[in-house]
């Protein structure tokens, strides 16, 4: 699958599209298909996302997962500071990025 | 301490209100995001991996208890509370909001302070010698010199696009403690005949293509310093590839042409630049110097020391330097806790290291290549007491130049260019290495890991350099050895196949085994791989 | 909606920092600009050497340096050494020039520019007027902070 991903222009918060809406869990994206060029172009436009890049996903019972790891890391968090993490409340969540 | 007056006041005042009018301009979108970034590259912002990040300006190290304090209140109001001290002197915050960037250049503008030129393709912040004006073994301060180069290079109207950026160094002794011969430029402060003057190293740098910088120029007097400077940035703006970004260093020009071609170019530039007026009197080095004249030194103090306490007695051994006067030594607190971030302090921290200097150290902080923070004028009376904050703080680890004293870069859990993670491998050697004895049986040896090719976690300078890579999307690593970024300068070599996030912690283990199976008496890590040489560390590695 | 200056390789006044009238003579290559004698205009391409001009800048009214893209700085030297050299004709800055780049051209000694693309009035006119004071000595009239502190 394809993910549409960003940052918010104003905070900077890595975000995701969701949808219709921009989320900053990876866990709400949505398939972009062959759409993600257009919409990053429009939502760009519109300055709802600064700096829009389409990337490859897998399709997970825990939502999508990012194939690079970087983008994994973009998804959670630095590993290294798990309390600034977007899962403050799971030791092992970075086990999910590597 | 350097002082604004009117003139540097206004213009870090005025740059605040143009970086401000341009973060609203990209906010309205009136400017795209490839038109901002080069005006947001020019004042340290980027956009990382998980937010903006903004790098903040130290010039030569050096800041007051006042700028420390502004750090942290940075770090607490705008950002998660905590900062990151860079291998140029700088801090750099992680989750900067781009709304946010006016408010917080007028605070540090508030402090004498800024992000003027902490990155783009522009002279950078100008590093030195952290025990500068402290140093027993120093020609003379360096910091009025550096600071002299400060303004000679902001805003510099001809040298604001060069073909990449532009770092330079200057020391004033024989021991090199910010890797001078690394940087574009690199100058040591000499004194010949009675007269103070720079000998100039050019072409130097990490990165992809590591080189030690050649000497150009035995000698510059103050009265030619800003004109010979100017003609080598010159030289180097008209000719430095810009065709490939990754040869456009000034390092690649002066490889290419040779450093005698290129120290005749310089000298043929020099002449007709010379000849503008451009170099200031030398009352202006004076007024500088004016500023960093000595702090009150107490004389016939005592430099007996109560070491009866043993966990002091090891950080007094390795965590202090000799100070030019009696009685007093710098002391080098350690941002290396076994198990930490390297160079990552929380604004708590930030507050107490302000505080500490206000009451032990005249008031003034420095903080190191190596990611540490130095108070320069401890009295050896006050070592006790300072220790025991510092301890009860955290900040206590007597680890000064040993394995677990690490080099980081943030590597890929920050940083958009990264190809592996460099933190939790320095966190993971710190930890297998946490027994201090054995640290200290090992002695000497700096630790450098990068996690991309960029160096930016100087690994080609390691006596053990740590090179993080992607290979088919998974973390590796590759184990370096020999390097120094001292004044015996060198660059370090590839062992060999890389390894992942477990092996290199074995791997380092397995080197500093070799080591000490093979020293000598009195050789450090570095040393004994330069007699023996790569073999038998290969045989252990890969055997 | 505020003003804002359409080139179309013609200098708009507000881009002219002159007082004489704009030259007409379209400007030719350097190459065919030293293989003639009687030509008033030339256009430095990047990366050509702004000193091959120097024996003829007494007969030259114009030169314009090219900025292919705005990354490219090498027009800046081009820039100092033209006006280090005495020249005093129109000295033109064309290309992918940002708004914000102005004021370093003008410290240059470019003194009208033609960029590629539109530039804000309000902007440039703020840009302009932003620093007080200048840190360095450079190819315009402006006094360096250091000479105010010492006279």
């Amino acid at each position: 699958m394809k993910l549409l991903t960003g940052n918010d222009l104003k905070t900077g918060d890595v975000i995701w599209w969701a949808g219709g809406e921009w989320s900053r869990h990876v866990e709400d994206a949505v398939d972009v298909t062959d759409k993600g060029e257009s919409l990053a172009a429009t939502e760009e436009a519109a300055r709802r996302v600064n700096a829009p890049y389409v990337i490859d996903a897998v399709a997970t019972d825990n939502g999508p997962r990012p194939a690079h790891i970087k983008d994994r890391v973009r998804a959670l968090g630095p590993t290294v500071r798990l309390d600034l993490s977007l899962k403050p409340a799971d030791p092992h969540a970075g086990n999910w990025v590597i | 301490m350097y002082k604004y007056d009117q003139y540097d006041q206004s213009i870090v005042d005025a740059r605040v209100a143009e970086f401000r009018d341009q973060c609203a301009r990209r906010l309205k979108g009136e400017l795209t995001e490839d038109q901002f970034k080069p005006l947001r590259l020019m004042n340290g912002l980027y956009l990382q991996l998980h937010a903006y990040m903004l790098r903040v300006a130290i010039p030569y190290g050096t800041l007051d208890s006042r700028q420390m304090r502004m750090l942290g209140h940075i770090a607490r109001k705008y950002d998660r509370g905590y900062g990151h001290f860079t291998t140029r002197q700088n801090l750099q915050y992680n989750w900067i909001k781009l709304e946010d960037c006016g408010d917080i250049l007028a605070d540090l503008a508030s402090v004498e302070m800024h992000a003027i030129q902490t990155s783009g393709n522009c002279i950078r912040n100008i590093s030195s010698d952290q025990f500068a004006g402290a140093a027993a073994d120093e020609v003379t301060d360096p910091r009025p010199w550096a600071e002299l180069l400060r303004q000679w290079s902001s805003f510099h109207p001809e040298f604001s696009y060069l073909p990449r950026k532009f770092k330079i160094a200057v020391i004033a002794s024989d021991e090199d403690r910010a890797a001078m011969r690394l940087h574009d430029i690199g100058m040591q402060l000499i004194e010949r005949d009675g007269v103070v003057g720079a000998k100039i190293f050019v072409g130097g740098g990490m990165g992809r293509t590591p080189m030690i910088a050649p000497e150009i120029k035995d000698f510059v007097p103050y009265e030619d310093l800003l004109s010979y400077l100017e003609a080598c940035l010159r030289v180097y703006n008209r000719h430095g590839r810009r065709d490939n970004m990754y040869k456009a260093r000034i390092k690649i020009l002066v490889h290419e042409i040779g450093a005698e071609e290129y120290a005749r170019q310089v000298e043929e530039e020099f002449a007709h630049v010379k000849t503008l007026g451009i170099d200031p009197p030398r009352a202006e080095l004076d007024r500088i110097a004016a500023y960093f004249a000595d702090p009150a030194f107490e004389t016939g103090v005592s430099d007996d020391i109560d070491c009866s306490d043993p966990d002091f007695a090891l950080w007094l051994d390795g965590n202090v330097h000799a100070h030019k006067r009696p009685g007093y030594v710098s002391v080098t607190i350690s941002l290396k806790p076994i198990g930490g971030i390297p160079g990552d302090a929380s604004a708590d921290q930030i507050d107490l290291m302000a505080d500490l200097a206000e009451r032990y150290s005249f008031d003034e902080l420095r903080v190191t290549h190596s990611q540490n923070i130095v108070l320069p004028h401890v009295k050896k009376a006050d070592l006790y007491a300072l220790w025991q904050h510092l301890h009860a703080a955290g900040l206590g680890e007597s680890n000064l130049d040993l394995i677990s004293d690490i080099i980081a870069c943030p590597g890929l859990d920050y940083c958009s260019l990264a190809n592996a993670r460099s933190i939790p491998v320095a966190q993971k050697i710190a930890s297998r290495f946490a027994d201090m004895n054995r640290q200290r049986e090992l002695g000497e040896l700096k630790l450098k890991i990068s996690g991309c090719i960029n160096a930016c976690g100087h690994h080609h300078a390691g006596h053990i350099g740590i090179l993080g890579v992607d290979r088919k999307g998974t973390e590796n690593y590759q184990l370096l050895l020999g390097g120094s970024g001292a004044e015996d300068v060198s660059l370090a070599k590839i062992t060999g196949p890389g390894f992942d996030e477990d092996g290199i912690v074995d791997a380092v283990e397995k080197v500093t085994d070799v080591y000490l199976a093979n020293r000598a008496e009195g050789e450090r890590f570095v040393d004994t791989y330069r007699r023996v040489g790569m073999d038998p560390f290969k045989e252990a590695l890969y055997g | 909606m505020t003003d804002s200056f359409t080139t179309d390789g013609v200098v708009d006044n507000a881009l002219r920092f002159r007082d004489d009238e704009p030259h007409e003579e379209p400007a030719v290559t350097l190459d065919s600009f030293l293989g003639q004698s009687n030509a008033t205009a030339v256009r430095l391409e990047t990366g050509e050497d702004a000193r091959a001009l120097l024996p003829h800048l007494d007969r030259l009214q114009l030169i314009e340096v090219s900025f292919p893209v705005f990354r490219d700085g090498r027009g800046y030297s081009a820039g100092r050494i033209l006006r280090e050299a005495g020249y005093t004709g129109e000295l033109r800055a064309a290309g992918d020039i940002l708004v914000d780049q102005i004021p370093h051209m003008r410290r240059c000694g470019f003194d009208s520019f033609a960029p590629d693309k539109p530039v804000d009035a309000a902007v440039l006119q703020a840009a302009l007027a932003r620093y007080d004071f200048v840190y360095q000595a450079a190819a315009d009239d402006r006094t360096p902070v250091w000479k105010l502190r010492h006279g």
